[in-house]
């Protein structure tokens, strides 16, 4: 093949310091030269194809062959289907795509080709024919000779705004104060979560940690149905989950006004973390630390619920507690202040 | 007889500088002392009734726990403060059963963390030790078997126990139980291959970092429910495939990095390297 007066095109420039060498010389591959190399080539390539084809009749036979659901197959402690319909159609993939590759690599015509860059502009003529033609477009149409038609034509476009805005307005309504408050009220039991137990201070040992919900979850209204349920409880849970953690009475300093929110050690504090609200539960009993897994924001359960490390902006909630006459653990008002991360009223 | 004391001590004294008296002293005293050990230790005695078995506990605990937490279990406290050995007074035989039966005591060296290792004591050298500690203080004993004895274990019980699992454990253990990481080169260890004695006891003493999940919140149905998930998870084929430890994105992502990347990078070297050339023309050319 003669490509070589593409390298001498590019030498013609005279004032370059250093003379272009100009391509190197192109060189055949074995397969062009060698028949017994190309016939080698031809049969890889075909062999890959025939593999790829063998794998892909194999994840069908797998695909019948082998049980899923109750009563699975088992391969190496992994499911024998799943292993083996990935394994066979990731090599039929990989042997198809190996052979196509090895087949344009020795096989394929060899011509080394040069392209020039363009600039990526289009030309002067071109630029100045779109502009007559865009003028001619305003000249035709009269636009600016008949302001009634553009001003009507401006308004029915600004009115093809309100649709959208209209239909957006599904998005709210707006939350109201309904994030500064939880389903928490005065006399509510603090039950365990899951199974709805009840509390007393007594069945509490110190370094014990409680996850718990307001009893209102366990609750059924007087038709027999399930006071929340569905996405609602889901919503009510999200805010008004808790932990319930019993310290030394000696280890906790209460802020003033919070002497009283404990019961015998036993404190209640919010499980949402301040941060972006993820659920926390991840108490070290002995340095009374508790952990939020997701960024590392790390509250002081026996120091109000203080911040002393990570990204948290605002210390812990905590809910007040009392005994009722029965003596289970009960709140004694809805939580002070906001639970769960910061928004944009909140400031 | 005076005479033959004395041509020993002779001997001996004249000896007392060569540079292999100060070893061979050594050996003699840890061969007698390991001697002595050996035929006067209380861990053969035979298991006998409950007052001996505290007796037998009580030497154990002397020789193998009193270093750190005092002859009487009493717990040490360093000069500045801090606890080097914490009060066993009690804690119960369970946390006993619990720390030495998962080899977390006696511990190797002071740490962060005490880890499961081997246990060094046999099991009815812990019973003493568990025993004897019990006789200090009341505390949460020992649980039988049937408690979490998990064989029979309903589909439903399992459910019930995943549902525990997942509001009170995962935050710690993962929600496979594959353990995690905790402030200041803590740990919450891996659950897979634990006994569910051991889970139980844990569960009921809180060892360590770990909160207390008494059995007047958490109830002995509770616990065993866990148990059951526990172990039927370890049981249950991994369907998808690998499980890389089921420690979540930092194996699966590091997976992705170095082989999944790593293998494209390799193809992508393959497809742009020049192929192989010959110095010879092609018939017909030139």
């Amino acid at each position: 093949m003669s490509d070589e007066h593409v390298g001498h095109s590019l030498d013609t420039v005279e004032d370059e310091p250093i003379a272009n060498p100009g391509l190197p010389e192109h060189l055949p591959r074995p397969t062009d030269v060698d028949e017994v190399a190309e016939r080698r080539a031809e049969r890889q390539v075909a062999t890959l194809f025939g593999l790829s084809a063998l794998f892909a009749v194999l994840f069908c036979v797998a695909y019948f062959a082998l049980d899923i659901g109750d009563n699975p197959d088992v391969f190496l402690n992994m499911g024998a289907s799943t292993v083996a319909l990935g394994t066979c159609i990731g090599l039929c993939m990989l042997c198809l795509g190996s052979g196509l590759i090895q087949w344009s690599r020795k096989l394929m015509s060899d011509h080394e080709i040069v392209e020039l860059r363009h600039p990526a502009s289009s030309s002067e003529e071109e630029r100045s024919d779109a502009v007559a033609a865009f003028q001619q477009g305003v000249e035709d149409s009269g636009i600016a000779r008949r302001p009634l038609l553009r001003n009507s034509l401006l308004g029915a476009m600004a009115a093809l705004g309100l649709p959208a805005i209209v239909a957006l307005r599904d998005l709210g309504p707006l939350p109201g104060d309904k994030l500064a408050h939880t389903v928490w009220k005065k006399g509510m039991r603090v039950v365990q979560d899951v199974d709805g137990a009840r509390i007393r201070p007594a069945d509490m040992q110190v370094g014990q940690l409680v996850n718990a919900e307001p009893e209102v979850f366990f609750e059924e209204n007087s038709e027999g149905e399930p006071e929340y349920e569905g996405v609602e409880l889901q919503q009510a849970k999200a805010k008004a989950a808790v932990i319930l953690v019993r310290m030394d009475p000696d280890d906790i300093k209460p802020w003033k006004g919070r002497e009283n929110w404990g019961v015998e050690g036993i404190l209640c504090f919010s499980k949402i973390c301040t941060h972006v609200g993820c659920p926390i539960s991840l108490w070290e009993q002995q340095t009374h630390h508790l952990l939020c897994p997701c960024h590392q924001s790390t509250f002081d359960l026996a120091d109000n619920g203080k911040v002393i490390f990570g990204p948290a902006g605002r210390h812990l909630p905590q809910l007040p507690l009392a005994v009722d006459q029965q003596g289970y653990l009960i709140a004694t008002s809805d939580f002070t202040e906001p639970v769960g991360p910061s928004y944009w009223e909140r400031g | 007889m005076r005479l033959i004391t004395r041509k020993i001590s002779a001997r001996l004294s004249s000896r007392r500088r060569s540079r292999y008296a100060a070893p061979a002293v050594l050996v003699a005293a840890l061969l007698a002392s390991g001697g002595l050990y050996a035929a006067l230790s209380p861990a053969d005695a035979s298991k006998g009734d409950d007052a001996s078995t505290i007796a037998e506990g009580r030497a154990l605990f002397q020789v193998g726990c009193a270093s750190c937490h005092g002859k009487n279990a009493e717990g040490i406290v360093t000069q500045k403060g801090n606890q080097y050995g914490p009060a066993l007074v009690g804690v119960g035989a369970a946390a006993v059963d619990f720390q030495v039966g998962t080899g977390r005591m006696p511990l190797a060296q002071p740490g962060a963390q005490a880890a499961r290792k081997k246990p060094v004591y046999k099991q009815d050298e812990i019973d003493a030790i568990a025993a004897f500690v019990a006789s200090l203080g009341p505390g949460p004993a020992v649980p039988e078997s049937d408690k979490y004895d998990v064989a029979g274990a309903s589909n439903e019980e399992v459910v019930r126990g995943g549902q525990f699992f997942r509001t009170n454990c995962t935050a710690c253990h993962n929600f496979a139980g594959s353990g995690g990481a905790l402030p200041g080169g803590k740990y919450a260890p891996n659950l897979r291959g634990v006994s569910g004695k051991h889970i139980y006891e844990a569960l009921l003493t809180g060892p360590q970092q770990m909160p207390v999940f008494s059995d007047g919140v958490l109830s002995p149905e509770d616990k065993k429910d866990i148990i059951a998930y526990l172990k039927k998870n370890e049981d249950t084929p991994s369907y998808g495939g690998f499980t890389l430890g089921s420690i979540g994105p930092v194996s699966e992502g590091m997976f992705a990095w170095l082989v999944g990347i790593g293998s494209l990078v390799v193809v992508g070297i393959w497809l742009t390297s020049s192929s192989t050339r010959v110095k010879k023309k092609k018939e017909g050319a030139a």
